[in-house]
C-alpha cells in the first residue's frame, strides 16, 4: 500500500455533503425523540395523556422514545461525526460516495419505519431491539453498507498512523454487526410477527449481552471515538497520554461484553454467569475513568477556555457525566445494591445520566463546533448556546437527581417488613401514589432539556439560513481554514 | 493531535496502528471472547438453565393473549419475574424458576415495575377482575397510573393468525402437535368459551373471540405451571436455592 502521508489536503477532497446531511438528521430526530420522552414522562406523572387512544399508550411510546434517541439523534451524530473526522484523519475522501448515500437515506427510512409501526404495536419486544424482523433485515443490509464503505476508506487512506479515534470506531462497526444478527435470529410468522431462536432464560441472556452492549457499542465506543477527535481539536491540545488511550481501549472492548448479565441478578439466569456479569461489570471500572482521565486531562493548559467557549463547556459536563455514570453502573452491579435498585427509577436516572450527560452533551458540543466548519459562518446567536448549556446542565440534575430520590424509595419500600414480619407497604398502590412529586420534577427536568435542544435547533436553523443568504464572515472563514 | 513524545517503534504502533486489517481483527476476537464465553453453556443441560417436563406449551389462546401483551407493551410496566428475596415472596407468591420460562419466547421478564410483578398473577384474581381492570384500571384501583384498554373488549382475534404464530412457535422447537395445529379453532373455541362463560357467570356479557378473552386467558396461565410444580415437590433440588438473607429487611 502506498502512503503519501500529505501534511496539508484542500479540503474540498472531503465529502462534506453527507456530513451536513447525517447533521441534519441529529438535529431534527434530536428534538422529536426527546419531546415524544417528554410526553411519556406527562404519561407517567397524569395517566390521561395517554390519549386512550391505543396509538399513544405508555407501553408504545416508550419503545419509540428509546429508539428515537439511540439510533436516530446519538446514531446520526456518531455518523456525522465518523464521516468528518475520518476523512480528515485519513487525508482521504470517503471511498464511496454512493454507498455513503445509501447509508444516510437507508438509515433514515429505518427510523421512519421505526416511528411508524412502533405506535402500531408491531414489536418484538426485546429492548432496544424491539423493530420487527423486515426492519431488522434492512438494518443488517444498512450495516454493512456502512461497513463496506468505512473498510474501503480505511484501505485506501493515505495515512499510514491510524489515529485512536479510529480504533473506536473500528469497535463500534465491528461490534454493532455482531450483537444486531445474533439477537435478532428469529422464525417470522407473519410478515409483521416473528419469535426468537432462543427461550426463556436464554433468550434473556442474549437480549441483555445485547442490550447492554449496546449501550457499550453504541453510545460509548463511537462517542469515545468523538471525544477523541473533537476534545483535541476544539481545545486546542494533545491528547493528554497515547499510552493511557491503548490501554483503556483494549481493556474497554474486552471486559464491556462481559457484562450483560448483571441486568439479570436474582434471576433465574445460572449463578455462574451471574457472577461473571457482577465481576466484569466491577472492572469496567477502571478503563472507562481511563478514558474519562485521558479527556479530562486533554484539557490542561485549556481550562481558561471553559470559561468562555460554549463547546468545551459541554465537552466538560459529558465527559464528567461519563465518568459519573460509569462509577454508578458497577456499583449497581454489585448484587447487594442491585437488589434494591433494580426494577426502579434510580435504574432510569442512571441512564439519563449517561444518555442525556454523556451522549448528549458531547453530540451538543460537536454540533455547535461543526456549524462554523460545515456553513462557513459563525453560530448565529453565541450566547443562546451558552443558555442551551446551562438549561442542559440544569435539566440533567433535576432528572437524575428525583430518580435517585424515586429509586430508593421505592426500593426501600417495596422490600420493608414490619416487626410482626409482614410488608410495611402491602399494596402497590400506596407506593405508586408517593412517586407524584418526583416524576413532577422528573418532567420538569426533561422539559428544560428538550427546550434547550429546540433552543439549539432554531441558532443551528438560523445560521444555517444566514450562510445560504450572505458571505462569510472574516472569523469564519478564518475558522474553516 | 497525536502525541509524539511516544515510541513510534512500540509493537501497538508499528503493526497495530498502522495495519488496518490486523487491528479490525484483533478487535473482532476482543469482543467475541466474553460473549462465547457466557452464550454457549446456555445451550448443553449442565451448565444452562434446567428444562423441566413440567412446564408445558402455551395453549392457541394463550398464544394468542401473549402477543396481545407483547403489542400493548404491557412488559414495559410489569416484570415477571419473582426474586427470591423474603419481600417479593411476601408480596408476589413463589419466586421464579429457570425452568418455568422454557417455552418464552421472546422471554418477556421485564426490566422495570411502574406495575407490579406479574408472574404469580395466574389464578390471583377471577377473569371479571381482568376484565374490568383492562375497561377502567381506576375501577379496580384508586389512584392507578395505568392507562385504560377498551378496544381490547372490542377488537377480535384471527384464528389463522393464531395458526400462523403457534406454526412459527413449532418450527423454532416448541413442542406442538400435528393434533394440536390442526384442531386449533376447536381449541380456540373450547378455551374462550370457558372464560365467556365465567364472565356471563358476573353479568359481563362478551363474545369468545374478543382480545380480551385471549389475554385473560394468557394472564390466568401466569405461573401456574411453576406453582403447581412446587406445590408437589418437583422443582430440581439446585433449583431450592436459599433466599437471600442479605436482603429481606430483617433488619426492622
Amino acid at each position: 500500500m502506498e502512503y503519501t502521508n500529505p501534511t496539508t489536503v484542500d479540503e474540498s477532497v472531503y465529502d462534506d455533503d453527507v456530513v451536513r446531511m447525517f447533521f441534519g438528521a441529529t438535529v431534527i430526530w434530536g428534538v422529536v425523540g426527546m419531546l415524544v420522552g417528554v410526553v411519556i414522562a406527562l404519561q407517567l406523572a397524569w395517566w390521561p395523556a395517554n390519549l386512550s387512544l391505543p396509538w399513544t399508550t405508555f407501553g408504545r411510546l416508550r419503545p419509540l422514545h428509546t429508539n428515537a434517541v439511540i439510533f436516530a439523534f446519538a446514531g446520526n451524530i456518531c455518523f456525522a461525526g465518523i464521516y468528518y473526522s475520518m476523512q480528515r484523519l485519513l487525508k482521504t475522501r470517503m471511498w464511496n460516495d454512493r454507498l455513503s448515500r445509501f447509508h444516510f437515506w437507508g438509515w433514515q427510512a429505518i427510523i421512519v419505519a421505526a416511528a411508524i409501526t412502533l405506535p402500531l404495536g408491531l414489536t418484538q419486544s426485546k429492548e432496544y431491539a424491539e423493530l420487527i424482523w423486515p426492519i431488522d433485515i434492512a438494518i443488517a443490509v444498512v450495516w454493512v453498507v456502512f461497513a463496506v464503505n468505512f473498510f474501503g476508506t480505511l484501505a485506501t487512506r493515505k495515512v499510514k498512523h491510524i489515529y485512536v479515534a479510529i480504533w473506536f470506531y473500528i469497535s463500534f462497526v465491528i461490534t454493532i454487526a455482531v450483537l444486531h444478527i445474533v439477537n435478532s435470529l428469529a422464525v417470522p410468522a407473519t410478515l409483521f410477527r416473528s419469535y426468537p431462536l432462543y427461550s426463556g432464560m436464554t433468550d434473556a441472556l442474549v437480549q441483555w449481552w445485547y442490550g447492554h452492549n449496546a449501550v457499550g457499542f453504541f453510545l460509548t465506543t463511537p462517542f469515545l471515538g468523538l471525544m477523541y477527535y473533537f476534545l483535541p481539536r476544539a481545545a486546542d491540545r494533545p491528547v493528554y497520554s497515547y499510552r493511557l488511550s491503548i490501554v483503556h481501549f483494549w481493556s474497554l472492548v474486552f471486559l464491556y461484553i462481559w457484562t450483560g448479565p448483571h441486568h439479570l441478578l436474582y434471576s433465574g439466569l445460572p449463578d455462574w454467569a451471574q457472577t461473571l456479569g457482577v465481576v466484569f461489570s466491577v472492572m469496567l471500572l477502571a478503563p472507562s475513568w481511563g478514558g474519562m482521565l485521558n479527556g479530562l486531562l486533554t484539557l490542561r493548559g485549556a481550562w481558561h477556555r471553559v470559561r468562555t467557549d460554549p463547546v468545551l463547556k459541554f465537552f466538560v459536563v459529558a465527559v464528567s457525566f461519563y465518568g459519573m455514570s460509569t462509577f454508578e453502573g458497577p456499583m449497581m452491579a454489585i448484587r447487594a445494591v442491585n437488589s434494591l435498585a433494580h426494577f426502579t427509577n434510580w435504574v432510569i436516572g442512571h441512564v439519563h445520566s449517561g444518555a442525556l450527560g454523556w451522549v448528549g452533551m458531547m453530540t451538543f458540543g460537536t454540533l455547535y463546533w461543526l456549524v462554523p466548519k460545515l456553513w462557513k459562518r459563525e453560530l448565529a446567536y453565541p450566547k443562546l448556546a451558552t443558555a442551551h448549556f446551562w438549561l442542559a446542565t440544569i435539566g440533567i440534575v433535576l432528572y437524575t437527581v428525583s430518580m435517585w430520590a424515586a429509586g430508593l424509595m421505592e426500593g426501600l419500600m417495596w422490600r420493608a417488613v414490619n416487626d410482626r414480619g409482614l410488608l410495611a407497604s402491602p399494596a402497590f398502590m400506596d407506593i405508586v401514589d408517593r412517586l407524584d412529586p418526583f416524576y413532577g420534577l422528573r418532567l420538569l427536568g426533561g422539559f428544560l432539556y428538550f427546550v434547550g435542544a429546540a433552543m439549539m435547533a432554531w441558532n443551528i436553523y438560523r445560521t444555517i439560513a444566514a450562510s445560504r443568504a450572505g458571505a462569510l464572515t472574516p472569523s469564519a472563514a478564518a475558522a474553516a481554514s | 493531535m497525536v502525541d509524539t513524545k511516544s515510541n513510534d517503534k512500540g509493537f501497538h504502533r508499528r503493526v497495530l496502528e498502522s495495519k488496518a486489517g490486523v487491528f479490525t481483527i484483533v478487535t473482532t476476537l476482543a469482543i467475541l471472547v466474553g460473549g462465547i464465553v457466557e452464550i454457549v453453556p446456555m445451550f448443553t443441560a449442565t451448565a444452562g438453565p434446567e428444562r423441566p417436563d413440567w412446564v408445558t406449551p402455551y395453549t392457541p389462546l394463550e398464544v394468542a393473549g401473549r402477543d396481545i401483551y407483547i403489542r400493548e407493551g404491557c412488559y414495559v410496566c410489569h416484570s415477571q419475574w419473582v426474586r427470591p428475596m423474603r419481600a417479593e415472596l411476601l408480596r408476589y407468591g413463589e419466586w421464579s424458576r429457570a425452568g418455568e420460562y422454557r417455552y418464552d419466547r421472546p422471554f418477556l421478564l421485564g426490566s422495570r415495575r411502574i406495575g407490579p410483578d406479574l408472574h404469580r398473577v395466574g389464578g390471583k384474581y377471577p377473569d371479571a377482575w381482568h376484565y374490568e381492570h383492562m375497561r377502567d384500571p381506576r375501577a379496580i384501583t384508586a389512584g392507578s397510573v395505568m392507562p385504560p384498554y377498551p378496544w381490547l373488549l372490542e377488537k377480535t382475534i384471527d384464528p389463522d393468525d393464531v395458526a400462523a404464530s403457534v406454526r412459527a412457535l413449532k418450527r423454532v422447537g416448541t413442542p406442538y402437535t400435528h393434533q394440536e395445529v390442526a384442531n386449533l379453532p376447536e381449541l380456540l373455541r373450547i378455551q374462550s368459551a370457558a372464560i365467556v362463560e365465567r364472565l356471563a357467570g358476573t353479568g359481563i356479557q362478551t363474545q369468545p373471540d374478543r382480545e380480551i378473552v385471549a389475554l385473560i386467558a394468557y394472564l390466568q396461565r401466569l405461573g401456574v405451571d411453576g406453582r403447581s410444580a412446587i406445590d408437589q415437590g418437583l422443582t430440581s433440588p439446585s433449583a431450592a436455592a436459599p433466599i437471600d438473607t442479605a436482603t429481606t429487611g430483617e433488619s426492622q
